[in-house]
């Protein structure tokens, strides 16, 4: 068919639309790229929240995952590697009103700012970061990251991986996120249920998002793009399902939904902002 | 029987990936290997499920109901 209908009627329809900047799309991700339905969830999350764009920023640093708030409407700050998360705290800090979400990578988030990511987790800091774990450094031609599954090829470990993988859900708990949360690119509308709970959520939230690198990881493993989303579909169930399994039937599946919630550790920003307020005599 | 859904691809957004062809039960849509651009070569069986729009990662894939469709086809 391919009319051509005006992007404004779409928009009226699809009224997430109105967090795209739609003069610089297409995106650069390449065909099939997961990084894309992460983005999506978020912009429907934010909608069906009724958060405008001038109450949400978007803060990034360095890989594919990184260059989403290159095609958001709102404020959006695009770092340095490793260090999206300390621009964001800076930025959480002096405007607590805003919304704040952090698109990161594997690479970004545990590899190069891996301390980042454990000190922004213990402070409690009201931060929603989408991590896109695609188990490879994308943008950089498929180098090995902290999340590479063992035997996996990447440009570094041609004889496939040998070293044990982060599990990013209990680094998060371990290091004290208040709202955790495993989704994939595949489940659509679940992901953007664990965003917007995340948004909502007072306090450190850590969406993990299992997203295919189509291109880069793909063609490494021999997996099309089909078969990267239906791994996704075959090889993950929700938490709940999860527990009730048996031990031996747990092996190579990974539980999605709410891994862990907690609303009873303060958040960072009202801990210093009342600290602040105490110490200058109540002003 | 007449399509539920109507569906509309941008082309200039389509990257061709055929996700959204995979996940479509009624085999509604079919690549265009030359272009690389998705098609809408079965519209009549459309079953306006969304499941293609839901997964395509590009944005440029649209089910409206007729009505909708109705609507802004008309403006
Ligand atoms: C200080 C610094 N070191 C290294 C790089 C090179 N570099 C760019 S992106 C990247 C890895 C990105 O991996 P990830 O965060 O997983 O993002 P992806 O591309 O997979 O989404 C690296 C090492 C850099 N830009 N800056
Ligand atoms: S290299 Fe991988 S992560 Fe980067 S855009 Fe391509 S498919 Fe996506
Ligand atoms: S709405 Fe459903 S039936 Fe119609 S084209 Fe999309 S996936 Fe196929
Ligand atoms: S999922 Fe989107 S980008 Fe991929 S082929 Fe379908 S319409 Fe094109
Ligand atoms: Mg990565």
């Amino acid at each position: 068919m391919g009319t051509p209908i005006p992007m404004e009627k779409i928009i009226e329809k699809k009224p997430y639309f109105k967090y795209l900047r739609l003069d610089k799309m297409p995106t650069i991700w390449c065909p099939g790229c997961g990084i894309g339905q992460a983005f999506r969830a978020a912009c429907m999350a934010l909608d069906e929240l009724g958060i405008s764009n001038d109450q949400v920023a978007m803060v990034s640093g360095i890989g594919c995952s990184s260059r989403t708030p290159g095609y958001f409407d709102g404020f959006t700050l695009h770092t340095t590697h490793g260090r999206a998360l300390t621009f964001a705290t800076g930025l959480k800090l002096s405007k607590p009103e805003l919304t704040t979400l952090v698109f990161t990578g594997d690479g970004d988030a545990l590899a190069i700012g891996g301390n980042h990511f454990i000190h922004a987790a213990r402070r409690n800091i009201d931060l929603t970061v989408v991590l896109i774990n695609n188990w490879i450094y994308g943008m950089t031609g498929g180098q090995v990251s902290p999340t590479t599954p063992e035997g996996a090829y990447a440009t570094t470990t041609p004889y496939g991986n040998y070293e044990p993988q982060f599990d990013i859900a209990r680094v998060a708990i371990a290091a004290g996120a208040t709202y955790v949360a495993r989704g994939t690119a595949y489940h659509a509308m679940e992901l953007k249920k664990l965003i917007m709970d995340g948004i909502k959520h007072k306090g450190f939230a850590l969406i993990e998002v299992l997203s295919p690198c189509t291109i880069v990881y793909g063609r490494k493993n021999r997996m099309s793009i089909e078969e990267m989303y239906f791994w996704f579909k075959e090889n993950t169930i929700p938490v709940k399902a999860w527990e009730k399994l048996p031990e031996e039937k747990r092996a190579g599946k990974i539980p999605r939904g709410v891994l862990y919630h907690d609303d009873s550790r303060p958040e960072y920003c009202e801990v210093y902002w009342n600290k602040v307020k105490q110490l200058s005599g109540g002003e | 029987m007449a399509a539920k859904g109507i569906v509309v691809v941008k082309e200039e957004w389509c990257k061709g990936c055929n996700i959204c062809a995979a996940v479509c039960p009624t085999q509604v849509l079919k690549l265009d290997k030359v272009r690389a651009v998705m098609t809408v070569a079965h519209p009549e069986k459309c079953i306006g499920c969304k499941q293609c729009e839901m997964i395509c990662p590009d944005f440029c894939i649209y089910v409206f109901t007729p009505e909708e469709y109705e609507e802004i086809a008309s403006a």
